[in-house]
Protein backbone atom coordinates (compact mmCIF):
# COMPACT_ATOMS: atom_id res chain seq x y z
CA UNK A 1 0.00 0.00 0.00
CA UNK A 2 2.50 2.19 -1.19
CA UNK A 3 0.03 4.82 -2.38
CA UNK A 4 -1.08 5.50 1.21
CA UNK A 5 2.28 5.85 2.91
CA UNK A 6 3.41 7.91 -0.09
CA UNK A 7 0.54 9.85 -1.22
CA UNK A 8 2.32 11.11 -4.35
CA UNK A 9 3.49 9.92 -7.89
CA UNK A 10 6.73 10.78 -9.39
CA UNK A 11 5.39 12.79 -12.35
CA UNK A 12 5.92 10.70 -15.14
CA UNK A 13 8.32 11.50 -17.79
CA UNK A 14 7.77 12.59 -21.25
CA UNK A 15 10.83 12.80 -24.28
CA UNK A 16 12.40 15.66 -24.70
CA UNK A 17 11.82 16.38 -28.24
CA UNK A 18 13.64 17.31 -30.72
CA UNK A 19 13.70 21.01 -30.00
CA UNK A 20 15.32 20.53 -26.28
CA UNK A 21 18.38 22.57 -27.07
CA UNK A 22 15.92 25.50 -27.19
CA UNK A 23 15.11 25.28 -23.55
CA UNK A 24 18.60 23.44 -22.04
CA UNK A 25 21.05 25.39 -24.23
CA UNK A 26 19.68 27.83 -26.57
CA UNK A 27 22.71 29.73 -27.25
CA UNK A 28 23.87 26.39 -28.77
CA UNK A 29 20.45 26.21 -31.40
CA UNK A 30 20.88 30.15 -32.31
CA UNK A 31 18.42 31.58 -29.45
CA UNK A 32 21.04 34.27 -27.95
CA UNK A 33 20.52 36.93 -25.42
CA UNK A 34 18.04 35.29 -23.36
CA UNK A 35 20.88 33.62 -21.24
CA UNK A 36 24.43 35.02 -21.04
CA UNK A 37 25.47 31.30 -22.09
CA UNK A 38 24.44 27.87 -21.85
CA UNK A 39 24.76 26.59 -18.54
CA UNK A 40 27.18 23.46 -18.20
CA UNK A 41 29.36 24.34 -21.00
CA UNK A 42 32.15 25.15 -18.58
CA UNK A 43 33.69 22.61 -15.93
CA UNK A 44 37.03 23.59 -15.40
CA UNK A 45 39.61 26.72 -15.05
CA UNK A 46 42.91 27.16 -14.90
CA UNK A 47 42.58 26.63 -11.47
CA UNK A 48 41.52 23.88 -11.21
CA UNK A 49 42.95 20.44 -9.40
CA UNK A 50 43.52 17.38 -10.95
CA UNK A 51 44.58 15.50 -14.12
CA UNK A 52 42.39 17.55 -16.91
CA UNK A 53 41.04 15.09 -19.63
CA UNK A 54 38.91 15.48 -22.49
CA UNK A 55 36.19 13.24 -23.26
CA UNK A 56 34.23 12.94 -26.96
CA UNK A 57 31.36 10.66 -27.81
CA UNK A 58 28.51 10.05 -29.82
CA UNK A 59 25.02 8.07 -29.54
CA UNK A 60 23.97 5.88 -32.06
CA UNK A 61 20.63 4.15 -32.26
CA UNK A 62 19.74 0.32 -33.22
CA UNK A 63 19.83 1.10 -36.61
CA UNK A 64 23.67 2.21 -36.48
CA UNK A 65 22.35 6.03 -36.89
CA UNK A 66 23.63 9.22 -35.06
CA UNK A 67 21.79 10.40 -32.44
CA UNK A 68 22.44 13.79 -33.60
CA UNK A 69 20.09 15.91 -31.12
CA UNK A 70 21.16 13.77 -28.31
CA UNK A 71 21.66 16.10 -25.14
CA UNK A 72 24.07 14.67 -22.24
CA UNK A 73 24.59 15.53 -19.41
CA UNK A 74 27.47 14.45 -16.58
CA UNK A 75 27.69 14.46 -12.80
CA UNK A 76 31.29 13.68 -11.88
CA UNK A 77 33.70 14.00 -8.26
CA UNK A 78 36.54 16.14 -8.05
CA UNK A 79 39.81 14.93 -8.16
CA UNK A 80 39.90 14.31 -4.50
CA UNK A 81 36.46 11.80 -5.12
CA UNK A 82 34.63 14.18 -3.24
CA UNK A 83 31.08 15.65 -4.73
CA UNK A 84 30.42 19.56 -4.66
CA UNK A 85 26.49 20.30 -5.63
CA UNK A 86 27.54 23.75 -5.87
CA UNK A 87 30.31 25.21 -8.51
CA UNK A 88 32.81 27.39 -7.45
CA UNK A 89 35.37 29.29 -9.86
CA UNK A 90 37.73 26.46 -9.85
CA UNK A 91 35.16 23.39 -10.77
CA UNK A 92 31.79 22.26 -11.47
CA UNK A 93 30.84 18.65 -10.77
CA UNK A 94 28.41 18.78 -13.45
CA UNK A 95 28.45 19.50 -17.20
CA UNK A 96 25.61 19.40 -20.46
CA UNK A 97 26.84 19.20 -23.91
CA UNK A 98 24.79 18.95 -27.08
CA UNK A 99 25.51 16.29 -29.84
CA UNK A 100 27.25 18.51 -32.72
CA UNK A 101 24.60 18.70 -35.32
CA UNK A 102 26.37 17.38 -38.20
CA UNK A 103 29.36 15.10 -36.56
CA UNK A 104 27.25 13.94 -33.69
CA UNK A 105 30.13 14.43 -30.92
CA UNK A 106 29.03 15.57 -27.73
CA UNK A 107 32.29 16.65 -25.75
CA UNK A 108 33.32 17.21 -21.90
CA UNK A 109 36.54 19.18 -21.05
CA UNK A 110 36.88 18.20 -17.11
CA UNK A 111 39.31 16.44 -14.52
CA UNK A 112 39.46 12.81 -14.14
CA UNK A 113 37.34 12.10 -10.61
CA UNK A 114 38.48 10.57 -7.84
CA UNK A 115 37.45 7.34 -6.16
CA UNK A 116 33.92 7.87 -4.39
CA UNK A 117 33.13 5.51 -1.82
CA UNK A 118 30.24 2.83 -2.40
CA UNK A 119 27.53 2.80 1.04
CA UNK A 120 29.37 -0.36 2.07
CA UNK A 121 33.00 1.95 2.04
CA UNK A 122 34.70 0.32 -0.53
CA UNK A 123 35.97 2.39 -3.04
CA UNK A 124 34.21 2.86 -6.48
CA UNK A 125 37.02 3.23 -9.61
CA UNK A 126 36.68 6.77 -11.30
CA UNK A 127 33.48 7.36 -13.37
CA UNK A 128 31.09 9.78 -14.56
CA UNK A 129 27.56 9.70 -14.08
CA UNK A 130 25.67 10.26 -17.34
CA UNK A 131 22.12 11.34 -18.38
CA UNK A 132 21.35 11.03 -21.94
CA UNK A 133 17.81 12.83 -23.41
CA UNK A 134 17.04 13.25 -26.85
CA UNK A 135 13.81 12.64 -29.51
CA UNK A 136 12.23 9.05 -29.09
CA UNK A 137 13.52 8.54 -25.68
CA UNK A 138 11.04 8.30 -23.18
CA UNK A 139 12.78 8.40 -19.80
CA UNK A 140 16.45 10.26 -19.77
CA UNK A 141 18.93 7.10 -20.06
CA UNK A 142 21.44 6.90 -17.04
CA UNK A 143 24.64 4.81 -17.66
CA UNK A 144 27.97 6.02 -16.14
CA UNK A 145 31.81 6.17 -18.04
CA UNK A 146 34.72 4.49 -16.48
CA UNK A 147 38.07 4.58 -17.86
CA UNK A 148 40.10 2.13 -19.50
CA UNK A 149 43.65 3.14 -17.55
CA UNK A 150 42.22 2.81 -14.48
CA UNK A 151 42.19 -1.07 -14.90
CA UNK A 152 42.91 -2.17 -11.54
CA UNK A 153 39.84 -0.07 -10.16
CA UNK A 154 37.53 -1.03 -12.04
CA UNK A 155 38.64 -4.39 -11.14
CA UNK A 156 37.44 -3.64 -7.68
CA UNK A 157 34.32 -1.09 -8.33
CA UNK A 158 31.00 -2.80 -6.72
CA UNK A 159 29.04 -1.26 -9.38
CA UNK A 160 30.80 -3.12 -12.43
CA UNK A 161 31.15 -6.08 -10.15
CA UNK A 162 27.61 -6.72 -10.47
CA UNK A 163 27.16 -6.62 -13.82
CA UNK A 164 26.46 -10.39 -14.15
CA UNK A 165 27.28 -10.24 -18.39
CA UNK A 166 30.77 -9.72 -18.24
CA UNK A 167 31.03 -8.87 -21.96
CA UNK A 168 29.26 -6.23 -21.32
CA UNK A 169 31.29 -4.12 -18.76
CA UNK A 170 33.19 -2.76 -21.90
CA UNK A 171 30.56 -0.64 -23.13
CA UNK A 172 31.03 1.79 -19.79
CA UNK A 173 34.77 1.97 -20.33
CA UNK A 174 36.00 5.07 -22.20
CA UNK A 175 39.25 4.35 -24.55
CA UNK A 176 42.11 6.48 -24.46
CA UNK A 177 44.68 7.93 -21.90
CA UNK A 178 46.61 10.50 -21.18
CA UNK A 179 43.82 12.92 -20.89
CA UNK A 180 42.08 12.21 -23.84
CA UNK A 181 39.24 9.51 -23.86
CA UNK A 182 36.25 8.60 -26.28
CA UNK A 183 33.47 6.45 -26.11
CA UNK A 184 30.57 5.64 -27.71
CA UNK A 185 27.22 5.40 -26.61
CA UNK A 186 24.89 2.84 -28.36
CA UNK A 187 20.80 2.60 -26.96
CA UNK A 188 20.06 -0.53 -28.84
CA UNK A 189 21.28 -3.75 -30.39
CA UNK A 190 24.61 -6.15 -30.24
CA UNK A 191 26.56 -3.59 -28.53
CA UNK A 192 23.94 -2.02 -26.40
CA UNK A 193 25.46 0.39 -23.54
CA UNK A 194 24.57 -0.99 -20.11
CA UNK A 195 22.01 2.09 -18.66
CA UNK A 196 21.20 1.54 -15.00
CA UNK A 197 18.36 2.04 -13.11
CA UNK A 198 19.12 4.13 -10.29
CA UNK B 1 25.02 21.53 0.81
CA UNK B 2 25.16 17.91 -0.34
CA UNK B 3 28.96 16.75 0.22
CA UNK B 4 30.12 13.44 0.36
CA UNK B 5 30.03 13.78 4.21
CA UNK B 6 25.96 14.55 4.10
CA UNK B 7 24.47 12.15 1.57
CA UNK B 8 20.41 11.77 1.39
CA UNK B 9 19.36 8.30 1.64
CA UNK B 10 18.43 6.36 -1.08
CA UNK B 11 15.49 7.11 -3.23
CA UNK B 12 12.93 5.32 -3.65
CA UNK B 13 12.70 2.82 -7.11
CA UNK B 14 11.26 4.38 -9.87
CA UNK B 15 8.16 3.21 -10.92
CA UNK B 16 8.93 2.37 -14.52
CA UNK B 17 5.17 1.44 -15.33
CA UNK B 18 3.70 4.76 -13.91
CA UNK B 19 6.61 6.28 -16.21
CA UNK B 20 6.42 5.49 -20.36
CA UNK B 21 8.27 2.32 -21.68
CA UNK B 22 11.26 2.62 -23.23
CA UNK B 23 9.49 0.96 -26.61
CA UNK B 24 6.40 2.15 -27.77
CA UNK B 25 5.84 1.64 -31.44
CA UNK B 26 3.20 4.43 -32.24
CA UNK B 27 5.82 6.77 -31.15
CA UNK B 28 8.31 6.10 -34.16
CA UNK B 29 11.13 7.11 -33.11
CA UNK B 30 11.44 5.14 -30.03
CA UNK B 31 11.56 2.19 -32.12
CA UNK B 32 15.39 2.77 -32.54
CA UNK B 33 15.73 4.62 -29.79
CA UNK B 34 14.66 1.74 -26.73
CA UNK B 35 17.63 -0.05 -25.39
CA UNK B 36 16.15 -3.74 -24.94
CA UNK B 37 18.54 -5.27 -22.44
CA UNK B 38 17.23 -4.82 -18.59
CA UNK B 39 18.50 -1.95 -17.21
CA UNK B 40 20.84 -3.06 -14.48
CA UNK B 41 19.72 -1.67 -10.92
CA UNK B 42 22.20 -1.44 -8.04
CA UNK B 43 21.79 0.96 -4.65
CA UNK B 44 22.07 4.65 -4.60
CA UNK B 45 25.69 5.74 -3.98
CA UNK B 46 26.92 9.17 -3.53
CA UNK B 47 27.18 9.43 -6.91
CA UNK B 48 23.40 9.25 -7.55
CA UNK B 49 22.69 10.92 -4.32
CA UNK B 50 24.22 13.98 -4.99
CA UNK B 51 23.66 16.27 -7.42
CA UNK B 52 23.87 19.98 -8.62
CA UNK B 53 22.59 22.98 -7.27
CA UNK B 54 22.34 26.35 -8.98
CA UNK B 55 22.24 29.87 -6.61
CA UNK B 56 19.92 32.53 -7.38
CA UNK B 57 23.04 34.46 -9.19
CA UNK B 58 22.08 32.32 -11.90
CA UNK B 59 18.58 34.20 -12.81
CA UNK B 60 18.42 36.90 -14.60
CA UNK B 61 15.37 39.69 -14.20
CA UNK B 62 13.20 37.97 -17.75
CA UNK B 63 14.22 34.34 -16.82
CA UNK B 64 10.66 33.73 -15.77
CA UNK B 65 9.15 35.96 -18.39
CA UNK B 66 8.93 34.51 -21.99
CA UNK B 67 6.46 37.38 -23.03
CA UNK B 68 9.12 39.54 -22.72
CA UNK B 69 12.51 37.91 -22.80
CA UNK B 70 13.10 37.55 -25.96
CA UNK B 71 11.06 40.68 -26.97
CA UNK B 72 12.71 43.77 -28.60
CA UNK B 73 12.05 46.56 -26.10
CA UNK B 74 8.48 47.75 -25.74
CA UNK B 75 6.85 44.81 -27.76
CA UNK B 76 5.88 41.11 -26.12
CA UNK B 77 5.32 38.50 -27.46
CA UNK B 78 1.41 37.62 -29.72
CA UNK B 79 -0.35 35.27 -27.49
CA UNK B 80 -2.65 34.73 -25.31
CA UNK B 81 -0.82 35.65 -21.61
CA UNK B 82 -0.76 33.04 -19.09
CA UNK B 83 1.06 32.35 -15.69
CA UNK B 84 1.92 28.95 -14.80
CA UNK B 85 2.36 28.08 -11.50
CA UNK B 86 2.89 25.23 -9.01
CA UNK B 87 5.12 23.36 -6.51
CA UNK B 88 8.31 21.05 -7.33
CA UNK B 89 7.19 18.22 -4.48
CA UNK B 90 8.97 14.95 -3.60
CA UNK B 91 6.47 11.51 -3.67
CA UNK B 92 6.16 11.95 0.38
CA UNK B 93 4.67 15.45 -0.49
CA UNK B 94 7.13 18.09 0.80
CA UNK B 95 8.55 20.23 -1.06
CA UNK B 96 11.47 20.18 -3.14
CA UNK B 97 13.33 24.06 -3.07
CA UNK B 98 16.18 25.54 -4.49
CA UNK B 99 16.08 23.55 -7.70
CA UNK B 100 16.07 24.58 -11.09
CA UNK B 101 13.21 24.06 -13.64
CA UNK B 102 13.67 24.90 -16.86
CA UNK B 103 10.84 25.22 -19.60
CA UNK B 104 10.57 25.91 -23.21
CA UNK B 105 7.92 25.49 -25.70
CA UNK B 106 6.40 26.98 -29.52
CA UNK B 107 5.03 30.01 -29.83
CA UNK B 108 1.37 30.87 -29.95
CA UNK B 109 0.97 29.28 -33.70
CA UNK B 110 2.66 26.40 -32.44
CA UNK B 111 6.10 26.96 -34.39
CA UNK B 112 9.84 26.43 -32.57
CA UNK B 113 12.16 28.53 -32.90
CA UNK B 114 14.45 26.07 -34.17
CA UNK B 115 16.16 25.31 -37.65
CA UNK B 116 14.65 21.97 -37.95
CA UNK B 117 11.03 22.87 -37.36
CA UNK B 118 9.39 23.69 -41.27
CA UNK B 119 6.43 24.43 -39.40
CA UNK B 120 3.41 27.03 -42.27
CA UNK B 121 3.27 28.86 -38.89
CA UNK B 122 5.24 31.88 -38.96
CA UNK B 123 7.94 32.74 -36.35
CA UNK B 124 6.95 35.71 -33.74
CA UNK B 125 10.17 38.15 -33.80
CA UNK B 126 9.24 38.94 -30.03
CA UNK B 127 9.29 34.96 -29.06
CA UNK B 128 12.01 33.03 -28.38
CA UNK B 129 10.72 29.54 -26.35
CA UNK B 130 12.89 29.31 -23.12
CA UNK B 131 12.62 30.18 -19.67
CA UNK B 132 14.00 28.95 -16.30
CA UNK B 133 13.27 29.43 -12.70
CA UNK B 134 14.48 28.19 -9.23
CA UNK B 135 11.66 26.40 -6.76
CA UNK B 136 11.13 28.54 -3.60
CA UNK B 137 11.61 27.30 0.18
CA UNK B 138 8.15 25.94 -0.40
CA UNK B 139 8.76 24.25 -3.88
CA UNK B 140 6.83 27.33 -5.70
CA UNK B 141 7.44 28.52 -8.87
CA UNK B 142 6.27 30.24 -11.47
CA UNK B 143 6.48 32.02 -14.66
CA UNK B 144 4.87 33.91 -17.46
CA UNK B 145 4.29 32.59 -21.07
CA UNK B 146 1.91 32.59 -24.18
CA UNK B 147 -0.03 29.75 -24.47
CA UNK B 148 1.45 27.55 -27.02
CA UNK B 149 -0.50 26.22 -30.07
CA UNK B 150 -0.83 22.83 -31.07
CA UNK B 151 1.02 21.39 -34.33
CA UNK B 152 0.74 18.50 -36.66
CA UNK B 153 4.25 16.29 -36.51
CA UNK B 154 5.28 13.22 -38.90
CA UNK B 155 4.57 9.92 -37.52
CA UNK B 156 1.45 8.77 -38.37
CA UNK B 157 -0.53 10.69 -41.13
CA UNK B 158 -2.07 13.18 -39.28
CA UNK B 159 -1.06 13.38 -35.59
CA UNK B 160 -0.97 16.82 -33.92
CA UNK B 161 0.77 17.68 -30.13
CA UNK B 162 -1.79 18.91 -28.00
CA UNK B 163 -0.35 22.68 -27.21
CA UNK B 164 2.45 21.56 -24.25
CA UNK B 165 5.11 23.07 -22.46
CA UNK B 166 8.23 21.38 -21.62
CA UNK B 167 9.63 21.09 -18.38
CA UNK B 168 13.60 20.10 -17.24
CA UNK B 169 13.87 19.72 -13.63
CA UNK B 170 16.62 18.93 -11.16
CA UNK B 171 16.18 17.33 -7.58
CA UNK B 172 18.44 17.25 -4.80
CA UNK B 173 20.59 14.13 -6.09
CA UNK B 174 21.46 13.08 -9.87
CA UNK B 175 19.49 10.46 -9.91
CA UNK B 176 15.99 12.58 -9.49
CA UNK B 177 16.60 14.39 -12.95
CA UNK B 178 13.53 14.84 -15.04
CA UNK B 179 12.05 16.38 -18.21
CA UNK B 180 8.30 15.82 -18.74
CA UNK B 181 5.85 17.83 -19.99
CA UNK B 182 2.40 20.06 -19.16
CA UNK B 183 -0.64 19.79 -20.82
CA UNK B 184 -3.38 22.13 -20.41
CA UNK B 185 -6.90 20.89 -19.34
CA UNK B 186 -10.05 20.23 -21.84
CA UNK B 187 -7.55 20.03 -24.70
CA UNK B 188 -9.05 17.28 -27.01
CA UNK B 189 -5.69 16.35 -28.89
CA UNK B 190 -4.45 15.50 -25.34
CA UNK B 191 -5.89 11.67 -25.65
CA UNK B 192 -5.13 11.47 -29.40
CA UNK B 193 -1.23 12.09 -28.68
CA UNK B 194 0.89 9.32 -29.42
CA UNK B 195 3.57 10.57 -27.35
CA UNK B 196 0.71 11.53 -24.18
CA UNK B 197 0.06 7.50 -25.04
CA UNK B 198 3.52 6.42 -24.27
CA UNK B 199 1.70 6.63 -20.68
CA UNK B 200 0.09 4.31 -19.87
CA UNK B 201 -2.17 5.12 -16.96
CA UNK B 202 -4.84 7.62 -17.48
CA UNK B 203 -4.08 9.30 -13.81
CA UNK B 204 -0.46 9.61 -14.61
CA UNK B 205 -1.40 11.36 -18.09
CA UNK B 206 -3.88 13.70 -15.55
CA UNK B 207 -0.97 14.24 -13.59
CA UNK B 208 0.41 16.24 -16.69
CA UNK B 209 -2.58 18.09 -17.18
CA UNK B 210 -2.23 21.32 -15.90
CA UNK B 211 -5.77 22.75 -14.27
CA UNK B 212 -6.89 26.54 -14.76
CA UNK B 213 -6.50 28.24 -11.49
CA UNK B 214 -8.44 31.90 -11.36
CA UNK B 215 -7.48 32.18 -7.99
CA UNK B 216 -3.64 32.65 -9.09
CA UNK B 217 -4.66 34.82 -12.62
CA UNK B 218 -4.03 38.33 -13.18
CA UNK B 219 -7.03 39.81 -14.01
CA UNK B 220 -6.90 41.86 -17.14
CA UNK B 221 -3.69 40.36 -17.71
CA UNK B 222 -3.19 36.30 -17.83
CA UNK B 223 -4.95 33.72 -17.08
CA UNK B 224 -3.05 31.02 -15.00
CA UNK B 225 -2.78 27.16 -15.17
CA UNK B 226 -1.52 25.14 -11.96
CA UNK B 227 1.27 22.47 -12.49
CA UNK B 228 2.89 20.53 -9.43
CA UNK B 229 5.92 18.30 -10.29
CA UNK B 230 6.51 15.32 -8.65
CA UNK B 231 10.22 14.29 -8.34
CA UNK B 232 11.30 11.30 -6.57
CA UNK B 233 11.08 10.86 -2.68
CA UNK B 234 13.80 9.39 -0.53
CA UNK B 235 13.65 6.69 2.29
CA UNK B 236 14.91 8.94 4.79
CA UNK B 237 15.51 12.53 4.91
CA UNK B 238 18.77 13.88 6.48
CA UNK B 239 18.38 15.91 9.48
CA UNK B 240 20.90 18.73 10.35
CA UNK B 241 24.03 17.19 11.82
CA UNK B 242 23.02 13.63 11.48
CA UNK B 243 25.41 11.82 9.46
CA UNK B 244 23.17 9.44 8.18
CA UNK B 245 19.35 8.94 7.87
CA UNK B 246 17.18 7.83 9.88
Amino acid sequence: MTGVLYPLKESPSQTAGPYVHIGLTPNFCGIEGVYETDLGTAMVSDKTKGERITLEGRVFDGGGNLVKDALVEIWQADADGIYHAKATPEFSGWGRAPADAETGLFRFDTVKPGRVPFPDSRLQAPHLNLWIVARGINLGLNTRIYFEDEAEANTADPVLARIEHRDRVATLIAKGGGGRYSHDIYLQGAQETIFFDI
Amino acid sequence: MTSNRAPIANFFPRDRSWHPKALTPDYKTSVLRSPSRPLVAFGNSLSETTGPAFGHDLLGPLDNDLVLNFAQAGMSAIGERIIVEGRVLDERGQPVSGVLVEFWQANAGGRYRHKKDGYLAPLDPNFGGCGRTISGEDGAYAFRTIRPGPYPWPNGPNDWRPAHIHFSVFGHGFAQRLITQMYFEGDPLIPRCPIVRTINDPRAIDQLTARLDMNASAPMDALAYRFDIVLRGSRSTLFENRMEGN
